[in-house]
């Protein structure tokens, strides 16, 4: 007895001086982008750790950023490519995950088998086959080139997680539609969805953040100033001799925004699923 | 409203064959109880007359179309589940109006139709909960209502009261009935509850294994059950079986002496038993009674009394360990270790062949 109680209170804290560390050690990265951003050069080289100061205080990299570079042009690229993406995956994902949970027929367990070794097998070992695919189909250069990449590249996981969550909405629901005359795509659009709401939003975070942060595709498949996304618009400000840091981590700084926006948005579902579930 | 015809009907998962063609007929209005050990096929049955399931074999008619390839919104059936299975994210109004809603009915003619199923089923001050904020036996009623308000021609109810409290079980059970009254709808009803099959049924029918093994109003498979299945099946507590065998066949009747009782001549038409044949004498708790008065008698020694307040069950058991059971008035001084004579009028005895089949009564 003794042993639990003194335990108890113990583990608590440890596990809160765990989860404590590891925020900070994750969250620091993007307090240092952040900081510095609003610093002069000099200052961001003097000391990197420091916040800004009255003197060091400076708006030299967003105005560079925002008045010589296309960053608008770049974050329009990566919020169109990354919003399309998201959309697809979500309604194809949803609607493969319903029929591979839902349904018996053929090839079913071969087509999820399928899926699963999508999971696995990392996009990027297909650069070459990709690159080759692209320049064929005449894509090149193109935000569709991106938006098609993204979507393969995200679907497995999201049908995954979809019909697993799928899977566990009670079947009297669905018969009990069938039964009240609600055709499927009714049952799937007006009981399904709304049931997973949340297992959407948290496939949505996992298939947006990759997205937007990536630099290989846009990189290989899209690299024109008309189409670079703001990863890849950041570099070049990244010189071989010379890093306009300044520029740089204004840029990273307003592009963690939009992504944080959509965050906010989904994580708000996932809470609001969380407690209505918890009610039920 | 309508009536309802198997013909043969089968299923099969695979290779295994779990309903052996059943032949029911059911008349418009009718409410009709299916009624079995779990297992026994009654809620496949169900699933196959709501179109959930596929019909192997056989024809399926709901008024004069035959529907074994209709889906289940083309039937014209609605269906209560035991888990209710409403939709959690709508409200109860929601929950009503949904199926009418998406098959695109009139919308004041869905609010008129909601209101009014929600009066019957006072469900009326509840229309904007949600699910999960009713209690389990509001939650039945919605789920009753959400049945009504599509005004189907036949009602199916799978096991609806399992997952309710004893006390709002009766009630429920009340109200159901009152429902059909009022509505008049054809019914079938699964239940392995053998109190709610008798209270509820106009016909009751009982399942065993995938066959149907009797059907019939509730009284005539209480009065005369057709085998030992239904004997031991309908009747609470269940009916006493004790091993016998025909000593003489007359005009009069069947003579039969039980292992540890009396000779007994039964009212029955000897069918094909003959003398000699090991046969089971069935006889209810509550035929039996205490003393000599009865044709039939028993001695045994009393195991336990229980003692209900109105009535008491005392379970005995016979020289050659016969288990029995007996209901008796709240006064009787049964007392553990005890022994006991016990006898029953020869009319409420029932007689079972070798194969378990009952002899009819003489006429």
């Amino acid at each position: 007895m003794s042993m639990q109680k003194m335990r108890k209170p113990l583990g608590a804290a440890g596990v809160h001086a765990i989860l404590g560390a590891y925020t900070v050690l994750a969250l620091w990265p993007i307090f240092l982008v952040i900081a510095n951003s609003f610093k002069e050069r000099k200052a961001i080289f003097r000391d990197p750790l420091a916040l800004p100061t009255i003197d060091s205080f400076s708006l030299i990299g967003f105005e560079k950023v925002l008045g010589k570079s296309s960053f608008g042009l770049y974050l329009f690229n990566s919020l169109s490519v990354t919003l399309i993406t998201l959309a697809i995956v979500l309604l194809i994902g949803a609607m493969a995950a319903w029929a591979l949970s839902e349904y018996k027929f053929k090839g079913n367990t071969l087509l999820s088998i399928y899926m699963a070794i999508g999971i696995m097998v990392p996009i990027r070992l297909g650069s070459v086959s990709i690159l080759q695919l692209i320049v064929d189909l005449d894509l090149t250069n193109t935000r569709t080139a991106l938006v098609l990449v993204y979507v393969a590249q995200s679907l497995p996981l999201a049908i995954f997680i979809l019909s697993e969550f799928m899977r566990q909405i009670p079947g009297d629901l669905k018969e009990a539609a069938r039964c009240d005359g609600i055709s499927e795509y009714g049952i799937f659009f007006h009981i399904i969805l709304p049931l997973v709401r949340p297992a959407i939003a948290t496939v949505g975070v996992f298939t947006m953040v990759p997205i937007w942060n990536d630099l290989w595709f846009p990189l290989i498949l899209a690299p024109s100033p008309e189409t670079a996304t703001i990863t890849l618009g950041v570099q070049q400000f990244i010189g071989q001799y010379v890093t306009d840091w300044n520029s740089v981590l204004a840029s990273l700084t307003m592009a963690i925004l939009p992504v944080l926006i959509i965050y906010l948005i989904f994580s708000r579902q996932l809470i609001r699923g969380i407690t209505s579930g918890a009610v039920k | 409203m309508s009536s309802i015809r198997l013909n043969n009907v089968k299923k099969a998962y695979g290779a295994t064959e779990v309903i052996h063609g059943v032949d029911l007929d059911i008349s418009e209005g009718e409410f009709v109880v299916f009624v079995g050990p779990s297992g026994c096929g009654k809620s496949t049955l169900l699933r196959l007359i709501s179109g959930l399931e596929d019909i192997t074999d056989g024809d399926l008619y709901i008024g004069d179309e035959r529907v074994n390839d209709y889906r289940p919104k083309e039937r014209g059936i609605a269906m209560v589940f035991q888990s209710y299975a409403l939709y959690p994210h709508m409200t109860v109004y929601k929950n009503m109006a949904f199926g009418l809603k998406l098959g695109k009915t009139d919308k004041a003619e869905i609010d008129r139709r909601v209101r009014e199923t929600a009066k019957i089923l006072q469900l009326d001050k509840l229309l904007d909960r949600r699910p999960s904020e009713l209690s389990g036996g509001q939650r039945q009623r919605v789920a009753i209502g959400r049945a009504i308000v599509r005004q189907p021609k036949v009602f199916l109810f799978d096991e609806p009261l399992s997952n309710l409290d004893a006390a709002l079980r009766v009630q429920t059970r009340i109200e159901i009935a009152n429902l059909h009254e009022e509505l008049k709808t054809t019914i079938i009803y699964v239940t392995h509850d053998q109190v709610e099959a008798m209270t509820l049924a106009d016909k009751i029918v009982v399942l065993n294994g995938g066959n149907v093994e009797q059907v019939g109003a509730p009284l005539e498979l209480y009065n005369s059950p057709r085998n030992l299945f239904v004997a031991g099946f309908i009747g609470s507590p269940s009916m006493n079986f004790i091993k016998g065998e025909i000593t003489l066949i007359s005009d009069t009747g069947v003579t039969v002496t039980a292992g540890g009782g009396s000779a007994v001549t039964l009212p029955l038409k000897p069918g094909k038993a003959t003398v000699g044949e090991a046969v089971t004498i069935g006889v209810r708790p509550e035929h039996m009674n205490e003393g000599a008065d009865g044709d039939f008698h028993l001695t045994g020694r009393v195991d336990v009394v229980e003692r209900l307040g109105d009535v008491s069950y005392v379970y005995f058991h016979l020289p050659d360990t016969e288990r029995l059971t007996m209901s008796v008035p709240f006064t009787s001084a049964a007392k553990k270790g005890e022994a006991i004579a016990v006898s029953a009028a020869s009319a409420d005895i029932h007689l079972f062949d070798e194969q378990g089949q009952a002899l009819e009564r003489l006429p």
